[in-house]
Order: C-alpha cells, then structure tokens, then sequence
C-alpha cells in the first residue's frame, strides 16, 4: 500500500486481511486497493467470500488477522467516525415486518447519531423516492415483495449523503426494470463524487456499471485492477478476412502468432478467415496489418477483439458466472 | 497496514461536535416505539390486564364469601372493598405472568434484531454496541414497569366498578383512605418493577448469546423458574438472599403505616448487583461480537 499516493487517495485498503470460521478460511489474505471515486466491482462466485468480506470492513465482524482502513481510518478503531460517511447494504435487505417502509427508515436514521431530526421526514421522502417506493411508503414492509425490499435496503444506503457506498449483491431480487434503475442510480451517485464498492455474482452487472473490479475466488483476490486492465491482461484476438489464407498463415506464424482457420466462410471465392490469439502484447495490430500487406496478402478484413472478461473470470475462478445468475 | 497520522474527522462528525449530540434520545424513542407496536407487546399487556379482570369477576360472580385462609393472600377481602383487587393481582402474576412477559421483551432485544438482519442494519448505521445495550435495557426495563402498572391499575379500575371502595385496613392495623391505598398500589406496581430489573438484565446478557429470540426468552423464563424453585428448598438456605427472587412476593412492607423502606432498598441493592453482573457479560459479548445474522 503505497503512502506516496496520499492518505486520500483509497476508499478502502486491506492488508492481508483474513477471516477464517473455524478451520476454514472465508476471506484469505486479501489486499484490496478501492480507489476514491471508483465503482469497484466486487465481483465473485456464491460463497467466495464477499460478503463476509464486507461485514470485516463495516466492522461487523472482526478479522482473523490482516488490517483494515476505510475512508483513511483504521477500521475497527475509526468505526465511529468512519460509519456515518458510509452508506451500506450488506447480505440483503432486513427490516420490522410490522412498520411501514418509511417507519424502517426513519428508525434506521434515528439510530445514526449523526443524522438531524430535522430534516429526518425529507430525507426518508427523498431516499424512498429515489428508489421508486414513495407510493409504498405507509405500507408494512410485511407486504412487501422482495424487489421492495431490495429498493428499500438501498434507499436506507441513501438516507444521507455518503462518501462510500456498500452495496451487497444490490440487483438481487430486482426485475430487469429495477436491475437497469439500479445501475443508472449507482452510475449518478458515481457521477456526484461517491465512492461505490458494489458486490456482484454477475459479471455482466459489473461490466455495465463499474470502472474497477476485484475478483474473488474461494476467499482469494485473485485479480484487481480498472477494467481495462483485465481485459488487456487477457488474450485478445484478431479476426483476418483474406483469400489468401496460406500466405497470411504464413506471415502471422513469422509474427509468432498461431493463426487457425475460423468461421464458416472458408471458401476461396469470398475470402477466409483467420483467428489469431496474440501472446500477450508482443505484437501492435498496426504491425501484423503492415506484415500482411508487405508480403502481398489481401485484407478484406481486420479486427482486434477483446478476449471476453467471461473467458477471462471463468479462467480465473474455475467457475461460470452465469450459473447462479 | 500503512501508519498515518492526523486524519481530519469527517464532515458528520463536525456536523455533531458542531450541534451537539443532535439525536442522543431519539434512539430510545424509537425503540420503544417499535416496542410498543408491536402486536404481541400488546397481547401481553392484555393478558397480564386479564388477570385482574378474571380475578375480579370470579369473585363477583360467586355467592358464598372467600374463607381467609384458602387463596391467596388479600382475595377474602376483595368482595369488602375493591381495592384489594389490584393488590391480589400483583400478587398472583409475580411467580409466572410477569417473569414470562420480562422474560419475552429481555430475551427478544438483541437475538430478535439478530434474527430479523435489523441488527447489522443499527450497527452500521452506527447505534454504538455499546448505546445499542443500554438502549435495549432501558427499554426492557420500561416495559416491566408498564406491566406491573397495568396489572396494578386495571385492578383498581376493576375493583372499582364492581366492589364497594373504601378506606383500607393495613397489615399493622391502621387505616388509610382511598387516595392513599391508590398510592400504596402505584407503589407496589414500582417495587415489582424494581423486582424485575435483574431478571431483564439476564434476560439481555443471554439476548447476545444467540440469534434465535425463543431461545433466549426461554431461557430467561427458565431462570427465573429455578430461581423460585430454589427458594423454596430449605437445602439451599444459604443460597436464598443471593437468588434474583428472593424478594419478589415481599412487598407486605409497603402496607404498613409508616412504610418500611428495608426490603426495597435490600431488594434494589440486590438487583442492581445482577444489573451490574450480567451487564458486564452483557457488555463483555456484545462488544467483540461477530454479527454474522
Ligand atoms: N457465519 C458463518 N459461519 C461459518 N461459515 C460461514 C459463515 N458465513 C459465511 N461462511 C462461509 O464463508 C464463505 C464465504 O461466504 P460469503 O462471504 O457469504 O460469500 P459470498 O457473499 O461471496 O457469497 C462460505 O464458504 C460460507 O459458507
Ligand atoms: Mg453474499
């Protein structure tokens, strides 16, 4: 964790930070650099160990080992100073069945010591109506259905203006229509300077509203950094349309490419295609496109395609995101 | 862990040292509001309201007078002057009724917040553990000086609309009138209270050990079960003065004329030691608690 970068500089840092339950570890070791300003995916299979994590940087739980610091605050010690700025939803939403979706509300706000009174009744308005729930407001949260709740718990998060926002498994329960409103609130909370470290179990989520991912696997960090930074790290592809598939082959191997016959287009009246998987960064595409054209070969079509990060997470955690989607 | 040192607080925490503690009671009113909404708080006030009720209306009901030496204490007076109907109340609820209710509302307060998810939701939000306790407790403790009130009171009510009301002969003889026996059983419905306070104490220290509220309420009521039954055995003498129940039926005290203070004040003593105790367990589990609900 570097100091040259300011004691402003991370929303949240863990070193080493470890929770074990008994003989198995749930959270093992991780080093998490949540930048200011960032939405950070954190992203991760059932049972990886995000939201155990989570209850270690609310302080709900107490770490097995390894150190916290949340907003620049050691996290357990900082708690108090460190929890009004933070707004949360952690494993689902949880309220009084027999109070109404704004009586919830206003006990949660009642409990921060922090919160005024006065403007407690504009608030709790103002959260309800963000999340689309004004209209359910004096109904018992008992009546709600879950897609309620799930909006409820995060217009709790938004009960006041928050420098971090956790949001566990936010889109859980939600609709399309709420999964779409979800992100484009996250995206105009972003947008007003919040810091969101949101945890996803869908990649394609993580993808549409973040700028960082962190990807867990079986209670490891196994990957972090800005989005594009996965995606580079992958093995991108570039796709070639040509007749002259031999001389092509030929040219893309001299680049230390491994070029295979790709598609269904394969006939010499319309041209081939080849795809080609780069190792690493070794060669520019400007460069194979300057190769090919040197040695003669026709270019129909060129292309660079991202590696997808599907390919890339399930490479990383063993597993498909899609599976208990 | 990088050190780092001066951090400025937060723009909330200079909004509170600012203003004040804005909020500092507000907290309480809650929860006692969420207390007091609760369907079955109700339901337990109503059935500790029955008591009197059913106490009363037998009597009424019955033709032949009540021999002095057979049910409990006060109930051959009743039929002369309904005042007694409260007294006889509170006496009959202390062994069970008013433990059970104590025993419910003590155990729910932290394992029923841990069993709804409300709990990481105050925690985060952030209560304080440690304001979060207290709260807790001052509110069980609200609720047991609301039970025995209402037991208190709908007895007099009780008495009155259906007994002849007068001034009361007291146990050392003397008599008071109406206004001052009301004042005798408002004192009374206090003493019981007090009596209560070690039992809610536990009630909450066991509150933190478990997420599951009809454990702890369980458990609190068993307690409190044992501790009367070991009372009652002359082997564990020795043990009496120290049992949260010792004092429980011993408020004869207050109808004497002048009142005698000593066993409420022996009986707060000795509650304020188990408040003490299981606070500190309380205390002790709450704060290094994972909460995993
Ligand atoms: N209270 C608990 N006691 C024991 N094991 C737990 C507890 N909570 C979580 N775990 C285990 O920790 C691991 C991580 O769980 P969790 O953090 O909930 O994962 P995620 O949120 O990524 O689905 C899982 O293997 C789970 O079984
Ligand atoms: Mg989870």
């Amino acid at each position: 964790m570097s100091d040259t970068s300011g004691p402003d500089a991370l929303a949240i840092e863990t070193l080493g930070l470890s929770k074990r339950f008994g003989r198995r570890s749930a959270v093992d070791s991780i080093n998490l650099a949540v930048p200011r300003g960032s939405v950070f995916g954190f992203l991760g299979p059932n049972g990886s160990g995000k939201t155990t994590t989570i209850r270690l940087l609310l302080g709900l739980a107490a770490p097995s080992s390894g150190g916290i610091r949340v907003l620049g605050r050691p996290v357990p010690a900082g708690l108090a100073a460190v929890l009004p700025e933070v707004g949360a939803l952690v494993e689902g939403p949880a309220f009084y069945p027999f109070l109404s979706g704004a009586a919830n509300l206003r006990r949660l706000d009642t409990a921060d010591r922090h919160a005024p009174r006065s403007t407690r009744a504009a608030r709790v308005d103002e959260a309800l109506e963000r999340v689309g729930l004004s209209h359910a407001a004096g109904k018992k949260v008992r009546a709600y259905s879950l897609g309620m709740k799930q909006r409820l718990g995060i217009a709790n998060a938004l009960l006041r203006p928050r420098e971090l926002l956790v949001l566990d498994e936010p889109t859980n329960g939600l609709d399309p229509q709420g999964t779409r409103e979800v992100r484009s609130l996250v995206r105009s909370l972003a947008a007003g300077g919040t810091t969101v470290f949101v945890s996803s179990h869908l990649l394609a989520e993580v993808e549409q509203m973040c700028t960082h991912v962190g990807v867990m696997s079986v209670g490891k960090l196994v990957a972090q950094g800005t989005l594009r930074e996965l995606r580079a790290a992958g093995t991108a592809r570039i796709m070639l349309r040509t007749p002259d598939i031999a001389a092509a082959a030929r040219v893309l191997s001299g680049l230390g490419l491994h070029p295979e016959p790709a598609g269904v287009l394969q006939d010499t009246d319309h041209g081939g295609l080849l795809s080609t998987s780069p190792p690493g960064h070794t060669v520019a595409p400007e460069d194979i496109v300057a190769a090919l054209v040197a040695a003669g070969v026709r270019v129909q079509g060129f292309g660079v395609e991202d590696a997808s990060l599907e390919e890339r997470f399930v490479s990383l955690t063993g597993e498909g995101f899609d599976v208990a989607g | 862990m990088a050190a780092r040192g001066g951090a400025a607080p937060g723009p909330a925490a200079r909004a509170a040292s600012a203003s004040g503690r804005p909020g500092a009671w507000a907290l309480m009113g809650s929860e006692l509001s969420v207390l007091f909404r609760r369907l079955r708080t109700w339901a337990m006030l109503l059935a500790l309201a029955a008591i009197p009720l059913l106490i009363a209306t037998a009597v009424r009901l019955t033709s032949h007078p009540v021999p002095p030496a057979r049910g409990p204490a006060f109930l051959d007076r009743i039929s002369q002057n309904g005042l007694f109907v409260g007294m006889t109340a509170m006496l009959v609820s202390v062994p069970l009724f008013l433990p059970l209710t104590v025993g419910v509302v003590a155990g729910d307060t932290i394992a029923g917040e841990a069993n709804l998810g409300t709990l990481r939701y105050l925690l985060v939000a952030p209560a304080g553990r440690v304001r979060l306790l207290l709260i807790k407790y001052a509110a069980a403790a609200v609720f047991c000086l609301t039970a025995t009130v209402t037991v208190a009171a709908v007895g007099v009510l009780a008495g009155v609309a259906l007994f002849p009301v007068g001034p009361v002969t007291l146990l050392s003889g003397d008599t008071i009138d109406v206004g001052e026996s009301l004042l005798r059983s408002l004192l009374i419905a206090a003493y019981l209270a007090v009596s209560l306070l070690g039992l809610a104490a536990i009630g909450l220290a066991i509150s933190t050990f478990t997420d599951i509220p009809v454990g702890a309420m369980a458990a609190t009521v068993v307690l409190s079960v044992m501790s009367q039954v070991a009372d009652n055995l002359p082997q564990l003498e020795w043990l009496h003065p120290w049992l949260f129940s010792h004092y429980w039926l011993d408020f004869a005290d207050l109808l004497r004329q002048p009142i005698s203070w000593t066993t409420f004040g022996g009986n707060a003593l000795l509650q304020g030691g188990y408040i003490l105790a299981a606070g500190a367990i309380a205390y002790g589990r709450f704060t290094s608690k994972d909460i995993l609900s």
